[in-house]
């Protein structure tokens, strides 16, 4: 198409992404004029009903905000609680989190890798279609997903909301027989993230790189999920506490989502390429040598490549169960007993799409009082506009239907959760 | 959307479609998450509508339409018309769907006051007062309790459904399947507040093998006695916002736990 004419990208459900939004992209020749992520799923206003209830209900309440990455919002629920109460947990019990948000990493990648992801390299609508010609490629996947929910399942009673996580710790936690009976799923795991890695290397990828401000959780020692400091590749280096000082929460219309900035600069960047390039380093060797082989070295600026890169993670995640589990002892007590006092408390932890932030401010009988939840895909939300102007406007000699595939794909490379932002995604663009 | 050819509905096989009202995505994803049985699943039927997983989506009318989610929007009461007129059978899916789910929280309170703390411009959003369950806008076939569902108890339905028979999802309370694990009653050996008695089994009495009390996420059992329950929780030293709290979660406009949050505070 030649550089005349308006011409509109339209797609009114975006698939394979969870929750429900809209695309609209408006171009006047090779020119965006106008791009909007609508999200028209409706609002179930969490932060408001939170106000009232009891903190130890947090983990359970927030976890339904998102049925695909309720650990997530269950681990940001209670490392937040646990600053406001002053509660320090058990050694142990940090590690059984992590291994918890292991599972729920392995699950919710090999879930967006294989069965959201991939058919758009391969040309399929979809898994099932998939299926018909790479039946073996979906059965492993579907494999791997299981061994992350069996993870979860047996730590957490279920894969969906489950019921063990509490503020001071867990109701109950696992035996070590318990655990190593998993060791051998997980290392059939950890191979077929290996073959994952192999495998998505082999996929073709469009040159598209952006200058992104990457944010990210850092800790000193390990590959962050937990704690750290708040980090990116422009400076930005903060106690999560410090993080609304720092990023602003935009309202615009067409969404029902907000858009989170960087204060004074604009867009960024969460999820597993902005902790990939940020944490490399800390990354076991395993994961390293799998992304070497792959010829995959930070930074990675193609949003695209995000699929190599959860596969590189999907590694970490697998090496990662294992080492907790062989040397686990379980703590001495469950959870810790959590008495009702005054408190603010803030916390980041890294869900599989990147960083979830939750603040509760209690009162002295332990009731929540304010509440504030601003989950990955609504930072990303300002980012996924941005690159969508730049990439709609290298598509503008392509015919309208694959353009709008293109795009779409685009948006699908960020793993949107829009019932998080939201708390579904339709495409459409529009050429003068 | 695409150059490529869409896959067609084989005409054969039954069709199914999938439709996401307020939730959280969970009770759909319960169906990707029947790891063992997803194959076996999509070999018997036509995914005809399902854009968590599709972007192939088919026109109507479907044999089985699964609704996750409450009705929260103007937008979204109308929609709810239009995929019953659709769906020959019509199956509701989670706590969202049967009882408005955690977002019914919202019926007790001032919505505009609620819109004004999550977002800076409430003109820009367009709710309803209430969040409601499926039921109060069509009729429906039949109501999948859980906040989440169980899995398998999704796959008796779809077989139970395709088969024309009567789905064998029991009725009764969690408290049958602690006494079938062999679990010692947590309520009564340790004085732990426990909604199991009310409410409706299907999740495997989790809670209470977890160590903790039942929150009620499958919603009242057939014939729950709220009224009984809320005296043994007084007697466990239960406050009555406590109890209220505890009726109102994720079934909280379920008709028996709405009357019995409201009934312990006025007595």
């Amino acid at each position: 198409m030649s550089g005349r004419g308006t011409r509109t990208i339209k797609v009114d459900t975006l698939a394979r992404v969870e929750g429900e939004g809209e695309l609209y992209i408006k171009m006047a020749g090779d020119r965006v004029s106008d791009v909007k992520l609508r999200i028209y799923e409706p609002p179930r206003m969490f932060e408001a009903f939170l106000r009232g209830r009891h903190f130890s209900e947090a983990p359970d309440i927030t976890a339904r905000i998102c049925g695909i990455c309720p650990i997530a919002y269950q681990m940001s629920a209670v490392h937040a609680m646990e600053r406001a109460l002053g509660i320090k947990i058990d050694p142990a019990v940090r590690l059984l989190r992590r291994l918890f948000y292991c599972g729920e990493w392995i699950e919710s990648h090999a879930l967006h890798v294989y069965m959201l992801h991939a058919p758009d390299f391969l040309g399929y609508q979809d898994v099932i279609e998939m299926a018909g010609d790479h039946r073996d490629v979906v059965e492993k996947a579907l494999r791997l997903k299981q061994i992350g929910n069996r993870l979860v399942q047996l730590m957490g009673g279920r894969e969906i909301h489950p019921i063990s996580a509490a503020v001071g710790g867990f109701y109950k936690v696992p035996s070590k027989v318990q655990l190593r009976d998993l060791m051998d799923d997980l290392q059939w795991a950890l191979n077929a993230s290996l073959d994952t890695v192999r495998w998505t290397s082999t996929l073709q990828f469009p040159d598209f790189e952006q200058d992104y401000e990457f944010v990210a959780l850092r800790h000193p020692a390990e590959y962050a999920l937990c704690e750290g400091r708040l980090v990116s590749n422009h400076g930005l280096d903060i106690d999560p506490a410090e993080y609304e000082d720092r990023f602003a929460e935009l309202h615009v219309k067409h969404s029902n989502a907000l858009h989170s900035i960087v204060r004074g600069r604009g867009s960024y960047l969460v999820g597993p390429l902005a902790r990939f390039n940020l944490n490399f380093d800390k990354l076991p060797d395993t994961a390293r040598q799998a992304a070497a082989d792959a010829k995959l070295r930070p930074p990675v600026k193609n949003l695209f490549r995000s699929i190599q890169v959860r596969a590189v993670e999907l590694v970490f995640a697998c090496v990662e169960a294992l080492r907790i589990i062989v040397d686990y002892e379980p703590p001495s007590f469950p959870r810790v007993d959590v008495p009702n006092r005054t408190g603010v408390g803030q916390a980041i932890t890294e869900a599989p799409r990147g960083i979830l932030y939750h603040r509760y401010a209690v009162d002295e009988k332990g009731i929540i009082v304010t509440a504030k939840i601003i989950p990955p895909t609504s930072q990303n939300q300002r980012r996924i506009e941005d690159d969508l102007r730049e990439y709609a406007a290298q598509l503008a000699a392509w015919p309208l239907e694959e353009a709008t595939w293109k795009c779409e794909q685009a948006v699908r490379c960020y793993d949107p959760c829009i019932s998080c932002a939201t708390h579904f995604l339709k495409v459409v663009i529009q050429r003068e | 959307m695409s150059s490529e050819p869409k896959r067609k509905k084989s005409g054969l096989k039954p069709t199914i479609g999938v439709f996401k009202f307020a939730s959280c995505d969970g009770c759909q994803l319960s169906l990707l998450d029947a790891e063992d049985e997803l194959l076996g699943v999509v070999g018997a039927v036509d995914i005809a509508y399902f854009p968590e997983a599709s972007r192939n989506m088919l026109e109507g009318p479907y044999d089985i339409g699964l609704v996750e989610g409450s009705i929260t929007t103007h937008h979204d009461a109308q929609r709810i018309q239009e995929v019953r007129r659709k769906c020959k059978t019509l199956i509701t899916l989670g706590a969202c769907a049967t009882a408005g789910g955690v977002q019914a929280l919202r019926n007790w309170k001032d919505v505009d006051e609620f819109i004004g703390v999550v977002y800076a411009t409430p003109q820009f959003i367009s709710t309803l007062k209430l969040s409601t369950p499926i039921a109060e806008h069509v009729p429906v076939d039949f109501e999948l309790r859980g906040c989440p569902i169980n899995k398998y108890q999704l796959i008796e339905l779809i077989t139970a459904t395709l088969a024309g028979r009567k789905p064998n999802i029991p009725a009764y309370s969690v408290c049958m399947e602690c006494k079938r694990k062999g679990n010692v009653c947590i309520s009564v050996a340790r004085g732990i507040a426990c909604l199991g008695p009310v409410t409706q089994a299907g999740c495997g009495a989790l809670c209470p093998t977890y160590d903790r009390g039942c929150y009620g996420c499958f919603g009242p059992m057939e014939s729950p006695n709220t009224a009984s329950l809320t005296s043994q929780f007084r007697i466990l030293g239960q406050t009555d916002d406590q109890i209220s709290r505890a009726f109102r979660s994720f079934n909280a406009w379920a008709w028996q736990f709405r009357r019995a949050s409201e009934e312990c505070k006025r007595t």
